[in-house]
């Protein structure tokens, strides 16, 4: 139960798909002009996303992952298609999308109209790809947690586009500098969540430890590699050293 | 002497500038933000974006008349897909580290909306030449996006360029950290990236002002 909690709120705000892995963004920003149209977008990817996760997930337990054909028989057993799982994710994510359409077409033709190219485009929306290669990424091990990450990243994607939609609304009274004004202030704007969203890294932690940003250079790794290097060098040392003494 | 007539030429300039996908079509965005902490990074993504788009451009142009209009971002998705597995095995095989930075990133160009974008505006109407010219022009406009923003944030946040010091040591005090300066580490953070793309919208529009939006 605990798992499930802390990864729900992990998916939401700390690990927000648009504020710290940027997924989804074009649609983030075309949409949100306008907060119904935002929510509309934003509950049809919460949809989208918490069925193909879970879909995708056993899909990658029973076919793709390494070893992962091991039910069909054991000469089956050394099968690896991870690299298969690209073509595979997209398929079902496009099915599952076709079949929103035609079921919001059917119910909510207002909605239909409003939503325009950016439903069937919910296809290329990278946060929804991103949700099924981030679930494969985090080795995430079973199909109740996959379905609350499908969820609860989607309801993070939802919060984040309800949010600059509404920001959208009020800014268009303001006195933004004319080449700013439209995709620049929204970028900017996004940027400035996505701080304020950083500090959500202490929910888990306590506060005691400072979260490591994701891409943290690659120079960083060669200066610890470099200091392990040292140290042991130095361990060698004094061993030598007292072995010396002892003599 | 021209190898390209004008319009030809067009085709790969006009995105590069006031028609750029990242700066005023609001394409592809997703993958392009996370990987711009390091030059070296960006620099890897921008040419797998353009094999991809430029191949993937020909393709579709070759199946225009082939494929049913219902089913065709089913189609469109499979051929990046397959192209986009030939770029992750290749850069597995060959550059084992620079795929871990980009993880997820490089299978993310499938959904990479100017992949897409441009196959169903230009590639599914026009000719094979055309619409390679067009693929590479659009992928190297997002490419040079790509490489601004990961150029600034990799120099001002570890003070390097594709892993070589070029403002001198930060521990040993040389080059200019000689004179008190420090690395801005919170460019490499993601957020910087949002900004530094806004600032970039906002020096572009500036000197055109024929692109400036509404509110």
């Amino acid at each position: 139960m605990l798992e499930h909690t802390e990864l729900f709120f992990k998916s939401i705000f700390i690990d927000n798909m648009v504020f710290a892995t940027f997924l989804g963004m074009c649609s983030y920003l075309a949409v949100s002009k306008k907060v119904t149209t935002a929510v509309g977008l934003g509950a049809a990817v919460i949809f989208v996303l918490s069925v193909t996760v879970p879909l995708n997930w056993l899909l990658d337990q029973y076919l793709l992952k390494d070893g992962a054909l091991a039910w069909l028989g054991p000469e089956y057993a050394d099968y690896n298609l991870s690299f298969l799982s690209f073509i595979l994710f997209i398929a079902t994510i496009a099915t599952m999308v076709q079949l929103v359409e035609i079921v919001v077409e059917k119910f909510s033709p207002a909605l239909y109209n409003s939503l325009g190219i950016f439903l069937p485009l919910i296809a290329v929306n990278c946060a929804i790809l991103g949700g099924s290669l981030f679930m494969q990424a985090r080795e995430i091990s079973s199909l109740g947690l996959a379905f609350n990450y499908g969820l609860s990243s989607g309801i993070g994607w939802f919060l984040a586009i309800l949010a600059i939609a509404a920001i959208r609304e009020k800014i268009r009274y303001s006195n933004v500098p004319p080449p700013l004004r439209g995709l620049g202030i929204t970028f900017i704007i996004t940027g400035l969540m996505a701080i304020g969203f950083m500090s959500f890294g202490g929910m888990l932690t306590g506060g005691d430890e400072v979260p490591v940003a994701e891409e943290n250079t690659t120079a960083q790794q060669e200066k610890e590699e470099e200091n392990k290097k040292l140290d042991e060098e130095t361990a060698q040392n004094t061993v030598s050293y007292n072995a010396i003494e002892k003599e | 002497m021209a190898i390209l007539s004008k319009k030809d030429s067009k085709l790969i300039l006009d995105p590069l500038a006031d028609n750029n996908p990242i700066t005023i079509q609001v394409l592809g965005i997703c993958s392009a933000l996370a990987i711009t902490a390091e030059l070296k990074a960006s620099i890897v993504m921008a040419l797998s974006v353009v094999f991809v788009m430029g191949l993937g451009n020909v393709v579709i142009s070759l199946l225009r008349n082939v494929i049913p209009s219902k089913i065709r971002i089913i189609v469109q998705l499979v051929v990046v897909a397959a192209l986009v597995i030939v770029v992750d095995q290749v850069l597995k095989a060959y550059a084992y580290t620079l795929s871990k930075t980009l993880a997820v990133f490089v299978g993310l160009i499938i959904t990479n909306c100017i992949i897409m974008g441009r196959f169903e505006a230009f590639a599914l109407g026009n000719g094979v030449k055309r619409s390679f010219l067009d693929g590479i022009g659009n992928a190297a406009g997002y490419g040079l996006i790509l490489i601004i923003v990961g150029f600034f944030r990799e120099l001002l946040g570890s003070g390097t360029l594709l892993g070589y010091a070029v403002l001198g040591n930060p521990i040993e005090k040389t080059g200019l950290y000689a004179i008190g300066y420090e690395n801005n580490g919170f460019m490499l953070l993601s957020p910087m990236a949002l900004i530094v793309v806004g600032l970039l919208i906002w020096v572009q529009r500036s000197r055109n002002p024929a692109l400036i939006e509404e509110n």
